[in-house]
């Protein structure tokens, strides 16, 4: 809340006309954002029709019913149940392609933020491109590539780390994981440029006048600095990686690479057990929750930390 | 080669390591697409082998071209429809929804403010389930469709217009609004008169996003498709990507990339130009890079 806001909005009886000039937003999101988790719910704690084998939301509280939920915690907590193997899965696919993610994503900031110089805008340009390429034409050009007689098995062969082409693109979880990496990756480097870009120099110059090596300068001063747009740029990315079905459909396509994105969209659109598809949204909106409340104590915590 | 290696051995310069892993990420980012573009103005059929230049797979090939193919066609159309779509009602709905939120301080704002939050963290095949649960079950006068899919695209980038519309606000400060109402301006004369115009940019740069953010979307408008004939390029992309492709799907996601950047390009063009007659200087690239930044936090 800054100064501007307060004085604007003390004006006498201004605050409803502002909350009438953001009602239909409200609203909106009120219909098709909140209104739609209700029905997620009624939905993964009602019954099927046994006939038919269509849902049918229980829309009252009192009658819940709580078989999905248990189907899935069965399925979820059970050693090597198929739920819990493609969970392990999904978090360390996930872990890995952000750490990569983070190790590609931070050099390249820091680079363009602090010595982009007269480059910089043409830097930029090549970062922004992806946003306005369709995440999946960029899937597509990699399917191209990794063909069984793509470019990436012709160079691959030729300087002779392979001896025969490899099918890439059945089952493999190093393709996923490059795939997702490939996709997410600049959505972590914008936020960490702008974040770098926006660093006070004169604490750089400040830590080299009293000695420090320009390595113990970016330690001690621009890393502790960029922590929260390191632990921004983690979540972005994080976050719908967890949702994800279509890279591992696209460059796999195997049950071996399936994640929790795979299992949901199979429950709920392959028609049966549409329940257990809603109660496995439930679940991952939970644990996604939990990842949330973490990020943002962890913020608070870092700035904190910096007396901010 | 001898350039190369002076400046490799130059300890004053840039740091070099950064230099060379900047220029290689670029290259791994940007060249797998030119590829695929390539492949696009292919002659034969591979998607892997250069076997010369034609327009085949745009134009000429009578069945299986993007001009001849009506699944591709159509989904081309779709797409271009739900982002237009999009961005029409997006827009004023976000701007609207930005300042009121942005100085709305009583009981209810805090709680509004953290929903048009909420819908930037969530996965998008959280919404997608949401939003088709919703109109199978509650909503049924609302059809799969293009018009479940339209409101699903106006939901998830309703909050990219609130944060470059409200990061505009804040820098604006209330000065001009404050003179206009002590010249005898009512709220919503000073509102139109002295707030809207200095917020064009900030519309230009959120129009941009909306429609670069509807075209990019795979999972609302696969979820809450009706079938073939609302299925978007996208959609097509997976559909087709793994089973029959053929240099067709390039030519249909190089169309759909060509139009994108277009629009950004005449978007960014006019929002340097309205910026310009506003007197604002600096890197504009820069300035825009910021809004995309904070777009994407």
């Amino acid at each position: 809340m800054s100064e501007h806001e307060r004085r604007v909005g003390a004006e006498r009886g201004a605050d409803g006309f502002w909350a009438g000039l953001a009602l239909p937003g409200v609203v909106w999101l009120c219909i098709f954002f909140l209104l739609p988790f209700y029905v997620i719910l009624c939905v993964a704690l009602g019954t099927v029709d046994p006939i038919f084998q269509t849902p049918s939301p229980e829309w009252n509280p009192l009658q819940w019913n709580t078989s999905a939920f248990e189907f899935v915690f069965d399925g979820l907590f059970t050693h090597g149940a198929a739920f819990e193997t493609v969970f392990v899965r999904t978090s360390v696919y996930v872990v890995v392609a952000t750490v990569l993610s983070l190790l590609i994503a931070y050099p390249v900031a820091y680079y363009v933020a602090r010595y982009g110089g007269r480059w910089k805008g043409l830097l930029l340009v090549g970062l922004i491109a992806p946003f306005f390429i369709s995440y999946l034409m960029r899937m597509l050009a990699w399917i191209n590539l990794l063909q069984d007689d793509g470019w990436v098995n012709d160079v691959l062969v030729w300087v002779g780390i392979l001896d025969a082409p490899r099918n890439w693109l059945d089952g493999r979880a190093s393709s996923v994981i490059l795939g997702l990496v490939y996709g997410y990756v600049p959505f972590m480097i914008l936020p960490l440029y702008a974040f770098l870009d926006r660093i006070d120099r004169s604490l750089l110059e400040a830590a080299r006048d009293l000695g420090a090596s320009p390595f113990q300068a970016f330690r001690m001063v621009t890393l502790p600095l960029s922590m929260p747009a390191v632990l921004a740029g983690i979540v972005i990315i994080a976050l719908p990686m967890f949702g994800d079905y279509y890279t591992p459909d696209l460059l796999s396509g195997a049950p071996q690479t399936s994640l929790i994105g795979n299992q949901i969209n199979l429950y709920i659109r392959g028609g049966q057990q549409i329940p257990v598809g809603a109660a496995l949204v439930v679940v991952l909106m939970l644990f996604l929750t939990v990842l949330m409340s973490y990020y943002l104590y962890a913020t608070a915590r870092a700035q904190r930390r910096l007396g901010g | 080669m001898r350039r190369f290696r002076d400046w490799w051995a130059n300890p004053w310069g840039r740091p070099r390591f950064l230099v060379l892993f900047t220029a290689l990420y670029l290259v791994w980012s940007i060249v797998p697409i030119l590829i695929a573009i390539r492949f696009s103005f292919n002659e034969g059929r591979s998607r892997s082998t250069a076997q010369g230049w034609s327009l085949r797979w745009y134009t000429g090939d009578p069945d299986l071209s993007v001009l001849h193919d009506p699944d591709l066609r159509l989904a081309l159309a779709q797409s271009l429809r739900l982002a237009a779509i999009a961005v029409i009602v997006t827009v004023p709905l976000g701007l609207a929804l930005a300042v009121g939120l942005t100085r709305w301080r009583g009981r209810g704002s805090g709680t509004a403010r953290g929903i048009a939050l909420a819908t930037l963290v969530t996965p998008e095949i959280v919404m997608g389930t949401a939003l088709l649960l919703v109109f199978v079950h509650l909503l049924t006068f609302i059809k799969l469709g293009t018009v479940a899919q339209a409101i699903g695209h106006i939901t998830f980038s309703l909050v990219f217009v609130v944060i470059i519309v409200r990061g505009r606000l804040l820098a604006i400060g209330p000065e001009y609004e404050e003179a206009a109402r002590d010249l005898g301006a009512s709220r919503i004369q000073a509102l139109r008169l002295a707030l809207l115009p200095m917020l064009v940019p900030a519309i230009v740069a959120s129009g941009i996003i909306v429609f670069a953010i509807s075209m990019d979307d795979f999972v609302i408008s696969a979820f809450l498709s009706s079938g073939t004939a609302t299925d978007t390029v996208p959609v097509r992309i997976y559909a087709t990507g793994r089973t029959a492709p053929t240099p067709a799907l390039n030519a249909l996601a190089t169309l759909t990339l060509v139009i994108t950047v277009v629009i950004a390009l005449v978007g960014f063009l006019l929002w340097r130009g309205v910026r310009a007659a506003r007197g604002q200087t600096g890197s504009t690239v820069g300035e825009f890079a910021a809004l995309d930044a904070e777009a994407v936090r």
